[in-house]
């Protein structure tokens, strides 16, 4: 008969499971097509992980950078904050999300490259960031020179850590960890000399507050990143109404306003807004 | 179809996912049977620290482990595996470490449930010619021991080669990294996906059968 029990269980967890992956599927509503928001919601890939850019509060609140420019974009197309419905999209899954409509927007730290711009189409961009080292308060890296024998830290096969090896400093020693958190950790014991990755992001993880004062960025331009916000490929209509969108958060001040609240405390000097459709090489 | 495999060292990645699996797999190997030999010896203080190690390992997950290794004993304890000055070798060493650690406690739990196929009159016949255990174990129950579980085993040595890929978490070139790599250059996931998941059938497939077959053979008929 305990057989019996276990088999009835288990059916029914299959069956729940079954029936939760189900309504997955239905949620596609009017976010998809003219825009007109009304009592619909629409879906905005971002970072979870990613102070000060795209983080999700311990309390399920959203804030960082994209969260902001995510959240006045949707405004300007109809959606109020509490009709936006947040999506974690990781770096491999942004192509996938916006081909099965996942989301209609990502705004997660997304460069614009030519090889993605075979996948999926961009507004944008809407900030300039480029590669950096984050340093400890005391130490003496000022040039890309100075890297070759130093350790330096990145996240395994992101760009900044194959830029390092082919680019900038081949001698050096690249240890790569899963996620910045690790990076850091490494930093704070003196493992690691440098981390390396967008300034951006580096200036987000230098302004929590548990860093505060610990860290500094060491200024460094070795590479140019187009942050661009990603739509369906083929999607003309919404690419053209996000430019308008982000050219009005540029011309009325938020976007400013947004770069101070969010990356202020790193000294993180950011570059001006980048204009729509120019992608600095 | 394929060009997006120019330029990146497929098979170099995947060669380093066969040193990290073969070396796991003989450091388990003698780990885990060390082991299983503490689990069934009969000093209750071995027999304690087996049991202890098994139940605590087994239910960590690795991916907690291989990190660890990186950020535990190597940066924090400052264990560097004789490479402190070069975090590819070091990534490596403590990753096959991590490996070793974790896959013994299931390379234990097997030998132990194959030493159990040993009929008792066996151990009993050994100690009666005079054996001490250690030889008993040696000599008799373990050969035997061992013919029962390579099919078990294989299981064992097909989830590692399939758990190395958690190495890229530290930073060790095997495949998953350059998936990663290549996810990111590329933006292909599906095609990049496929390719690394046929990588690791081909790795795999082989090693299952070759395993089940020498286990028919092999088998104690008893």
């Amino acid at each position: 008969m305990k057989l019996r029990k276990v088999t009835a269980a288990s059916a029914a967890v299959l069956a729940l499971a079954l029936s939760a992956t189900a309504c997955g599927g239905d949620s596609n509503d009017d976010s998809s097509g003219s825009g007109s928001g009304g009592g619909g919601k629409i879906k905005i890939g971002i970072k979870y992980d990613q102070p000060g850019l795209g983080l999700k509060e311990p309390d399920g609140s959203f804030s960082g950078f994209d969260v902001d420019v995510a959240t006045y974009v949707a405004k300007q197309l109809g959606y109020d904050a509490n009709q936006i419905e947040w999506v974690e999209t990781k770096s491999a899954d942004r192509e996938n999300a916006l081909a099965r409509e996942d989301v209609k927007l990502i705004a997660a730290t997304y460069s614009i490259t030519d090889e993605r711009k075979q996948k999926v189409d961009f507004a944008g961009p809407y900030l300039l960031a480029h590669q950096d080292l984050l340093v400890k308060k005391d130490s003496k890296i000022s040039e890309a020179t100075d890297l070759n024998g130093e350790k330096l830290c990145s996240v395994t096969g992101s760009t900044s850590a194959q830029n390092v090896k082919d680019d900038f400093a081949p001698k050096a020693q690249l240890k790569q960890q899963a996620g910045y958190s690790e990076c850091i950790a490494a930093l704070q014991s003196g493992a690691v000399d440098a981390l390396t990755t967008d300034d951006s992001i580096l200036a987000g993880f230098a302004a929590q507050d548990k860093y505060k004062g610990q860290f500094k960025l060491a200024g460094l331009k070795l590479s140019n990143e187009n942050y661009g916000i990603g739509v369906k490929k083929g999607d003309t209509a919404t690419v053209n109404k996000v430019n308008t969108a982000l050219e009005k958060m540029v011309s009325d001040g938020s976007w400013q306003k947004a770069v101070d609240k969010n990356f202020g405390p790193a000294g993180y000097k950011n570059e001006p807004a980048p204009k729509i459709g120019v992608i600095v090489k | 179809m394929f060009d997006f495999l120019e330029g990146y060292d497929v098979l170099g990645a995947f060669w380093m996912t066969v040193k990290l699996t073969a070396l796991s797999a003989v450091g388990s190997l003698i780990w885990g049977t060390l082991l299983a030999a503490m689990r069934v010896s009969p000093v209750p203080l071995m027999r304690g620290f087996g049991t202890a190690y098994v139940n605590i390992v087994r239910n960590i997950p690795l991916t907690v482990i291989i990190v660890f290794t990186s950020l535990g004993l190597a940066d924090i304890f400052g264990v560097t595996m004789g490479a402190a000055d070069n975090f590819d070798v070091q990534g490596f060493r403590l990753a096959v470490l991590g490996f070793i650690v974790y896959t013994a406690s299931f390379v234990c739990e097997a030998i132990r449930s194959g030493i159990n196929t040993v009929p008792l009159g066996q151990a009993e016949a050994a100690r009666a010619i005079g054996l001490n255990f250690s030889q008993t174990l040696r000599l008799i129950v373990l050969p035997q021991a061992f013919r029962s579980v390579i099919g078990p085993l294989a299981n064992v040595l097909i989830a590692l080669t399939k758990n190395t890929t958690v190495a890229a978490a530290i930073g060790v070139a095997e495949a998953a990294a350059l998936m990663k790599t290549m996810i990111e250059n590329e933006a292909q996931t599906l095609a990049i996906g496929a390719v690394f998941a046929f990588g690791f059938v081909v790795l795999t497939l082989p090693t299952g059968l070759l395993l089940g077959w020498l286990a028919k053979r092999l088998a104690v008929k008893r």
